[in-house]
């Protein structure tokens, strides 16, 4: 119930920010009206009680996503190096590693932080083995990959 | 400036367009036609703050709805072969 | 003024990014290396393209500027989300479709 009653308020959050219509209370209405429907399908759908993202993450995830840009910024100067030099020195691997994140959603988190990371991306989920691409043999010599598994754990909590 | 942005990303789109056309597998040209689309959404953006015009926006938000699901819409139909099934690979294990 | 110049130089290096991913896409030798190439336009080159408009509009409440600034940041945030997705799928369906990534150090790009 709470996840329906969040969606319905992200949604007509949404609507209010792309239509930027505050005043007329006919488009507001209609705005509401069409929030309204989205979610009913959806509840009659049963996709919006047990697949929707925990809201509660959000304040560590938040926390989280000043580093991922960080840790994004630096790894798209090392590929541009990479490409822009003239041998073209890459060496591409394909490594295992194992995740410590409980749930689907964290192991998910920490799957697309490492794809999203130029240098290195996830081709494959087996439990909780993540198969893993890499571009140089140093992307993965692992000490940036402990760093943000243990900083997704985090994001998922202790619970 | 704007317009240096925008012939800017027209530089990335040939360059990526080139790769689309040269091939070699399958993969490479869905590839290049996502690449294209992300540059796409990103020149619309640029285009629409050149013209002074940025409703423009709303359609470079549909463009990166419509180029995402375009492009897994195109590798599930390579993959199985059929949209409507169910994927071999992934579907149903946790 | 400052707006001005702090946006030219996002734009610049978003640009940069750009091109060099599409130099990348063309130069690397197979499937799975471009890939990493691509993720750095969707990443970086977009980021900081959308980022260095957010510049522009500014977050003045009078002229509505801030309400262009959120949709730059969602068109943002809404690839940020997809694109890691689009290439999970792409490598996987190489994968199934039997192209092997080649391994090992490898001596420049072909074609």
């Amino acid at each position: 119930m709470a996840r329906i009653v969040g969606l319905w308020f992200i949604l007509f959050a949404v609507w209010l920010l792309l239509s930027g219509h505050w005043d007329s209370a006919l488009l507001v209405g209609f705005g509401l009206g069409s929030c309204t429907l989205t979610v009913y399908i959806a509840s009659r759908m049963d996709v919006a009680d047990h697949e929707g993202v925990p809201i509660y993450w959000i304040g560590r995830f938040l926390l989280y996503l000043p580093w991922l840009l960080k840790e994004i910024l630096v790894a798209n100067i090392n590929v541009a190096k990479v490409i822009l030099s003239p041998k073209l020195p890459i060496s591409p691997i394909m490594v295992v590693f194992r995740s410590t994140q409980k749930s689907d959603l964290g192991r998910v988190l920490y799957a697309n932080s490492i794809t999203l990371t130029p240098g290195t991306i996830t081709t494959g989920v087996e439990g909780d083995q993540l198969e893993i691409h890499a571009l140089t043999r140093k992307d993965v010599d692992g000490r940036e990959e402990d760093e943000m598994d243990r900083r997704v754990s985090i994001v998922e909590g202790a619970s | 400036m704007f317009a240096v942005a925008a012939v800017g990303v027209g530089i990335g789109m040939t360059l990526v367009m080139i790769r689309a056309l040269l091939g070699p597998t399958l993969y490479d040209r869905v590839l290049a036609l996502n690449i294209f689309g992300t540059k796409t959404v990103l020149l619309i953006a640029v285009l629409g703050f050149l013209a002074g015009r940025p409703e423009f926006l709303d359609l470079a938000l549909v463009y990166a709805l419509i180029n995402f699901i375009g492009t897994i819409a195109v590798l599930k139909y390579f993959e199985v072969g059929d949209l409507g099934k169910a994927s071999e690979i992934g579907g149903g294990r946790s | 003024m400052v707006w001005d110049v702090l946006s030219w130089i996002f734009i610049l290096g978003g640009l940069f990014f750009i091109v060099v991913g599409g130099v990348g896409v063309l130069r690397f030798p197979d499937v799975y290396t471009r890939l990493h190439a691509a993720g750095m336009t969707d990443t970086m080159g977009a980021g900081l393209v959308l980022i260095g408009l957010s510049f522009q509009s500014g977050l003045s409440f009078e002229s509505g500027g801030w309400l262009i600034t959120v949709r730059l940041l969602m068109i943002w945030a809404f690839l940020l989300f997809t694109s890691p997705i689009a290439t999970h799928a792409l490598a996987r369906a190489a994968l199934h479709g039997k192209v092997e990534p080649i391994r090992g150090d490898v001596e420049g790009g072909d074609s």
